[in-house]
C-alpha cells in the first residue's frame, strides 16, 4: 500500500467518521456492527503505527482542510506529542472495543449502535485534537468531543443519568465556553496567531499581567483536565458504561485535556516564558492541592468507579504540574505520565467493569475475597494499581521518576513533597482492593460477606473478550517497564524541537 | 428588466396579494404565494450579485428624480436584508400549507397568505427604499398585517397578543412618524441621501435632537430591545407557528436594519453616537436584555415561549456589536443577523412540526418525541447547539466575532458577560433537549409520528444552511464586511 503520509494523517480523522457512518447503517446486524466497530480500530491503530514510523523519516507531515474565517484554519500536522497521544488513544480504543462487545452483550445494554457510533465519533475529534495544527482547530474537536461523549454518559437514560449529563456538560462546555474560548480569541488578539510554535507565539516583550490572565484562562477553560474546581464533571460521568468509563474517563477525554494543557505551555507559551509567569506559581499550588485533595478524598470512596476517578483527578494533576513546571524533565514525565496512567487507569477500569457484569459487585466492601473467583481480575488490578503507584515493575516508575525530577530542577520542594505524600496515598486507597480480594481474612473482623464468598469457591471470570482486553492493557504496563524507549523518544523529541 | 429589479422586488408581492383573492383555491393560492416568494428570492440573489460586483443600485420611480422623486437605494447592507427575508420567507412558505391546515380554519386560509404576502411587501418595501417617509408608509403595511396574522393563532389569546402587538407597535411607528416629521421640517427633504447632507448643517438644533431620539425610541420598541420588549413573547407564542418562524427570523431584523440605516446613514455616526450617550445605553440595555430575557427563558414551559424569550436575549447581541460604534462590531451585528435568522426559523419550524403532530408545544409534551419524532428532534437540537455557539455552527461564527470586537476594543468584562449569556442558552436550550430524550412516551395515551415531508425538507434546509455557513462562513463574513465597512466609510 503506498498511500501518502499526509493522507494518512487525513485518514486519522476521516477513519473513524466513515466507521461511526458504517455502524449507524449495519444497526440490524448486531454481529456485523461488532465487526465493523474492530476493522475500523485496527485499520486506525495500523494507519497511526504507519504515521508513527513516517515521523521517524524527519519530513514534515502536515494537511491543510479549510479556512474557516480569515486566519484561522482547520489543518493538521505531526509532532511527537500529538503522536504519542494518537497512539496511546487509538491502541486502546482497539482494545477497549474488544473489551466493550464483551461487555456490552453480557450486561445486555440497549442503543449499542448509538453507544458504538458516538463511541468512533469521539475518537475521530480524539485524534483531530491531536493532530491540531493551531489552537483554533483544536478547540472545535475538542467541543465535538464533549458532544459526542454526552450520549455516552447518559446512555442509561435514568434520571441519575440525567443529573450527571447535566454537569458533565454544564462543567465542560461551560470552562471551554468561558474560559477556553476567551483565552483563544485573547491569544488570536495579542499574538495575531493561535498556531502551535516551537518556542510560543507570544513576544518576549509581552505585558507578564496579561500573559498571567491568558494562562489562567486557558488552564482553567481547559475543563477536560479536571483540575479543582472544575473536575466535579469526572466523578459524574462514571454512570457512563463502564467501557466509556475506561476509554473516555481514564484515556480520551481526560487526556485530551491535559494534552491541550502540555501544547498551550509548551507551543503557545513557550518554556521560557512560563516561569516567568506570577500565575505560574499560584497554578503549580492549586495543581498540586488538587493531586492530595483527590487522593484523600479518593480514599473515602466506597464506589469503586468514583475511587478511580478521584484516583484518575489526581493523576491528572501531576501531568498538569509537569507542564507548568517548564522544565525538560517536567514535559518529559507529564508526557510519559499521559501514556502510562492511561494503561495503567484502564486497567483498573476495565477491572471494575468485569466485577460488575460477573458478580454484580460495584461497592469495594464487598469485594472480599472475591480474588478467588476472579484471580486473573484481581492480579492484573494489583499490577494496575502499581502502575499508578508509579512502582517497578510497571510503566509508571518512569513518568513519575521524571515528573520529580523535574520538581527539583525547579528547587520546587513542596510540590515534590505533595507528589510524593500523594504516592503514598495512592498505596493506601488502590493496594487493599486487591490485598483484601485474595486475603479476606487477615483484618480481625471477618464479613459474613467474605465467608460466603469463601464457601463459594468458583471461577467466574468476565467473558472472554473483556479478559483478553484486560490482559492485553496489563501487559502493557509491564512491557512500558521494561521497554520505555519509544515513549522516552517521543517525549523528548517535544524538548528537542525547541532549540 | 435587469434595472427595474429593485423595484419589482416590492412590487411583485403587493401586485400578487389581491390576486390571490380571484384564485380562491387554498391549494393554489399556496402555490401561487410560494412562486412568487420564490421570485422574489431570485430577485434579491440577483441583486446582491449585482451590488457585490458593481457596487451600490440607485432606482428612481416613475423616472422622478430623487430628492423629489421616491428612491429605492440598494448596498451591501440592504441586498443582505433581502436575501434573508426572501429566503427565510420562501422556505417557511414551503411548510405553510400543511402547518396551518391544522391551526387555521379552512375559510380563512386565503386570507392567511394574502397577509403573508401583504407582510412580505412591507418587509421588502422598508429595507429597499431610500425615502424616510416610504419606510414609514411600508412600515405600517407590514406591521398592520402582522397584527392581522398574528390574532389567526387557534388560542383565543392570540387576540390579546395582537391587541398588545398592535398598541405598542403603534406607539412606535407614532414616534417614528414624529421623528421623521420633525426631521422633514428642518431640511425640507424626505430622501435619505439628501438628508445625510442636509442635517450636519441643523445638527445643533433641539428639534434634530428630538427627532433623533424618538426615531431611536420607535425602532427599539419595534425591535423589542429590552425593556421595550414586552408584546414579543405572547405574540411569537400565540401566533400560528409558520408566522412565528416567519417573524421570528425576519421582523425584528428589519426593524434593527432601521436602526442601523439611521444611525449611520441618515444621522451619521458621529452624531449618532455624540448627541445622547448611545453606546452605554444600547450596551447596558444589551446585556440585561441577555441576561434577563435568557433567564425568563429557562423558566418558561411553553417552548414556543422560551424560544421568543431567546430571541430577546439574541437581540441584546446585536445590540452589543452594534453599540461597539466599530467595523468588527457592526459587522458582528451583521452577521449574527443573519446566523440568527437562520437558527430561529429552524427551530420554530421544527416546533410547527411538534405543533402539527400535537397541537401544542408545552415541555411535557416533549416526553418521549426523541423517540416518536427522531428527525425532528435532531434538527431541533442542532438548531439548538448552534444557538448555544458551538463550533461547526453559524451561532459560533457570530460569537467570535463578537468577541473578537470586544477584545479589539479592550471590553474584556463585557466578552466574560456575553460568554455567560451564552451558557445560559445553553441551559435553557438543553432542557428541551432533555425533555424530549430522557422521558420515555407517555405509553397507549398517543400515536406521534414523524412530521411530513413539506414540513421536514424545508427545515433541513435551514438546519444545512446553519451548519454550511458556520463552516465556510466566506461568504457571509464578506458580504457583512463590505456592508459595516461601507456604512463606516462613505455615508450613503
Amino acid at each position: 500500500m503506498n498511500i501518502s503520509l499526509e493522507l494518512m494523517l487525513q485518514l486519522t480523522i476521516i477513519l473513524p467518521a466513515i466507521g461511526a457512518l458504517l455502524i449507524v447503517l449495519t444497526n440490524s446486524k448486531p454481529n456485523l456492527r461488532d465487526a465493523v466497530t474492530l476493522t475500523t480500530a485496527a485499520i486506525l491503530l495500523f494507519v497511526v503505527v504507519n504515521l508513527y514510523s513516517g515521523l521517524a523519516s524527519d519530513q514534515q507531515i502536515t494537511a491543510f482542510w479549510w479556512e474557516l474565517l480569515p486566519g484561522l484554519t482547520i489543518s493538521f500536522s505531526v509532532e511527537p506529542l500529538g503522536m504519542l497521544f494518537a497512539l496511546v488513544a487509538s491502541f486502546l480504543w482497539l482494545v477497549t472495543t474488544c473489551y466493550a462487545i464483551g461487555y456490552m452483550r453480557a450486561h445486555k445494554e440497549r442503543n449499542q449502535t448509538r453507544f458504538y457510533c458516538c463511541f468512533a465519533i469521539a475518537i475521530s475529534s480524539v485524534m483531530g485534537i491531536a493532530f491540531s495544527d493551531n489552537l483554533f482547530s483544536l478547540f472545535i474537536f475538542y467541543e465535538v468531543l464533549t458532544l459526542s461523549t454526552y450520549p455516552l454518559v447518559t446512555h442509561s437514560g435514568t434520571r441519575e443519568a440525567k443529573r450527571s449529563g447535566r454537569v458533565y456538560l454544564g462543567i465542560l462546555l461551560g470552562t471551554s465556553v468561558l474560559f477556553l474560548l476567551l483565552a483563544i480569541s485573547g491569544t488570536w488578539h495579542v499574538a495575531q496567531s493561535v498556531e502551535f510554535k516551537v518556542g510560543g507565539v507570544f513576544s518576549k516583550d509581552i505585558d507578564k499581567t496579561l500573559a498571567s490572565i491568558l494562562l489562567l484562562l486557558f488552564v482553567f477553560g481547559i475543563g477536560k483536565a479536571a483540575m479543582m474546581p472544575f473536575h466535579r464533571w469526572l466523578p459524574a460521568a462514571m454512570v457512563a458504561p463502564t467501557p466509556v468509563s475506561a476509554l473516555l474517563h481514564a484515556v480520551a477525554v481526560v487526556k485530551a485535556g491535559v494534552f491541550t494543557i502540555i501544547k498551550v505551555c509548551v507551543f503557545i507559551f513557550g518554556l521560557d516564558l512560563l516561569p516567568q509567569l506570577p500565575s505560574s506559581q499560584f497554578l503549580l499550588y492549586l495543581a498540586a492541592a488538587s493531586v492530595l485533595i483527590a487522593s484523600l478524598v479518593a480514599m473515602r470512596q466506597d464506589n469503586l468507579k468514583l475511587r478511580l476517578a478521584y484516583s484518575t483527578v489526581s493523576q491528572l494533576g501531576y501531568i498538569t504540574i509537569g507542564a507548568l513546571l517548564a522544565t525538560p524533565a517536567g514535559v518529559i514525565g507529564s508526557t510519559m505520565h499521559i501514556a502510562t496512567h492511561a494503561f495503567g487507569k484502564i486497567t483498573l477500569f476495565f477491572c471494575a467493569g468485569a466485577i460488575l457484569v460477573s458478580l454484580h459487585k460495584s461497592n469495594i466492601s464487598e469485594m472480599r475475597g472475591i480474588g478467588r473467583q476472579m484471580p486473573l481480575t484481581m492480579i492484573a488490578f494489583f499490577i494496575g494499581s502499581l502502575s499508578i503507584i508509579g512502582l517497578p515493575p510497571t510503566a509508571g516508575t518512569w513518568s513519575k521518576w521524571f515528573l520529580l525530577m523535574g520538581s527539583i530542577d525547579t528547587e520546587q520542594y513542596i510540590i515534590m513533597l505533595a507528589l510524593m505524600i500523594s504516592s503514598l496515598l495512592n498505596i493506601a486507597y488502590l493496594i487493599p482492593i486487591p490485598f483484601y480480594a485474595f486475603f479476606p481474612n487477615s483484618s480481625s473482623k471477618s464479613s459474613p460477606v467474605a465467608e460466603r464468598a469463601l464457601t463459594n469457591v468458583q471461577i467466574k471470570e468476565a467473558p472472554l473478550a473483556s479478559l483478553i482486553a484486560i490482559i492485553m492493557t496489563t501487559l502493557g504496563c509491564l512491557f512500558l517497564f521494561i521497554y520505555p524507549q519509544p515513549l522516552y523518544e517521543l517525549a523528548a523529541a517535544i524538548i528537542e524541537t525547541r532549540e | 428588466m435587469i434595472e427595474h429589479l429593485a423595484i419589482l422586488q416590492v412590487v411583485l408581492p403587493l401586485m400578487a396579494a389581491p390576486i390571490c383573492l380571484v384564485i380562491r383555491r387554498t391549494q393554489l393560492v399556496w402555490l401561487f404565494t410560494l412562486l412568487v416568494s420564490g421570485l422574489a428570492f431570485l430577485i434579491s440573489a440577483l441583486l446582491l450579485q449585482q451590488v457585490m460586483t458593481s457596487g451600490t443600485i440607485s432606482y428612481e420611480i416613475g423616472g422622478w428624480q430623487p430628492p423629489w422623486g421616491i428612491e429605492y437605494r440598494i448596498d451591501q447592507l440592504n441586498a443582505l436584508l433581502l436575501l434573508i427575508i426572501t429566503s427565510i420567507s420562501t422556505l417557511v412558505l414551503v411548510a405553510a400549507q400543511t402547518s396551518i391546515s391544522h391551526e387555521i380554519p379552512a375559510a380563512k386560509q386565503n386570507y392567511f397568505y394574502i397577509l403573508y404576502l401583504l407582510s412580505l411587501t412591507g418587509m421588502l418595501g422598508i429595507v429597499a427604499t431610500a425615502d424616510v417617509f416610504n419606510v414609514f408608509v411600508f412600515l405600517e403595511i407590514s406591521s398592520l398585517s402582522a397584527y392581522a396574522l398574528i390574532a389567526m393563532g387557534k388560542n383565543k389569546r392570540a387576540l390579546w397578543a395582537a391587541f398588545q402587538y398592535l398598541i405598542m407597535g403603534t406607539i412606535g411607528a407614532t414616534f417614528i412618524l414624529i421623528g421623521i416629521g420633525m426631521v422633514y421640517q428642518m431640511t425640507g427633504t424626505l430622501n435619505m441621501y439628501d438628508l445625510s447632507q442636509r442635517l450636519p448643517e441643523v445638527a445643533q438644533t433641539r428639534t434634530v435632537l428630538t427627532a433623533f431620539v424618538f426615531i431611536v425610541v420607535g425602532l427599539c420598541l419595534k425591535l423589542a430591545l429590552f425593556p421595550l420588549h414586552l408584546w414579543l413573547p405572547n405574540a411569537y407564542t400565540y401566533a400560528p407557528s409558520i408566522v412565528t418562524a416567519f417573524f421570528a427570523a425576519t421582523a425584528t431584523k428589519v426593524a434593527i436594519y432601521l436602526l442601523i440605516r439611521f444611525v449611520f446613514s441618515v444621522f451619521g455616526f458621529s452624531f449618532s453616537f455624540s448627541a445622547i450617550p448611545l453606546q452605554p445605553l444600547l450596551m447596558a440595555l444589551g446585556i440585561s436584555g441577555i441576561f434577563i430575557a435568557s433567564t425568563l427563558a429557562i423558566y418558561q414551559t411553553n417552548i414556543k415561549r422560551l424560544f421568543a424569550y431567546s430571541s430577546i436575549a439574541q437581540i441584546g447581541y446585536m445590540m452589543v456589536g452594534f453599540s461597539l460604534g466599530s467595523v468588527a462590531g457592526l459587522t458582528a451585528s451583521l452577521l449574527h443577523l443573519f446566523n440568527h435568522a437562520l437558527m430561529k426559523s429552524a427551530i420554530f419550524l421544527a416546533l410547527a412540526a411538534v405543533v402539527y403532530r400535537l397541537g401544542h408545544v408545552r415541555v411535557s409534551d416533549f416526553q418521549g418525541l426523541g423517540r416518536q419524532m427522531p428527525i425532528t428532534m435532531a434538527a431541533l437540537v442542532i438548531g439548538s447547539l448552534s444557538l448555544i455557539g458551538v463550533p461547526l455552527t453559524v451561532g459560533f461564527i457570530s460569537k467570535w466575532y463578537l468577541l473578537s470586537a470586544l477584545l479589539e476594543k479592550g471590553w474584556w468584562m463585557i466578552a466574560v458577560l456575553v460568554l455567560l449569556g451564552s451558557l445560559l442558552a445553553l441551559v435553557y436550550a438543553w432542557k428541551v433537549v432533555e425533555a424530549a430524550y430522557f422521558k420515555k412516551p407517555i405509553p397507549n395515551k398517543r400515536v406521534v409520528t414523524e412530521a411530513p415531508l413539506s414540513i421536514q425538507a424545508p427545515l433541513w434546509i435551514l438546519i444545512f444552511a446553519n451548519i454550511y455557513f458556520g463552516i465556510d462562513a466566506r461568504l457571509s463574513v464578506q458580504v457583512a464586511q463590505s456592508a459595516a465597512q461601507s456604512l463606516f466609510g462613505v455615508s450613503l
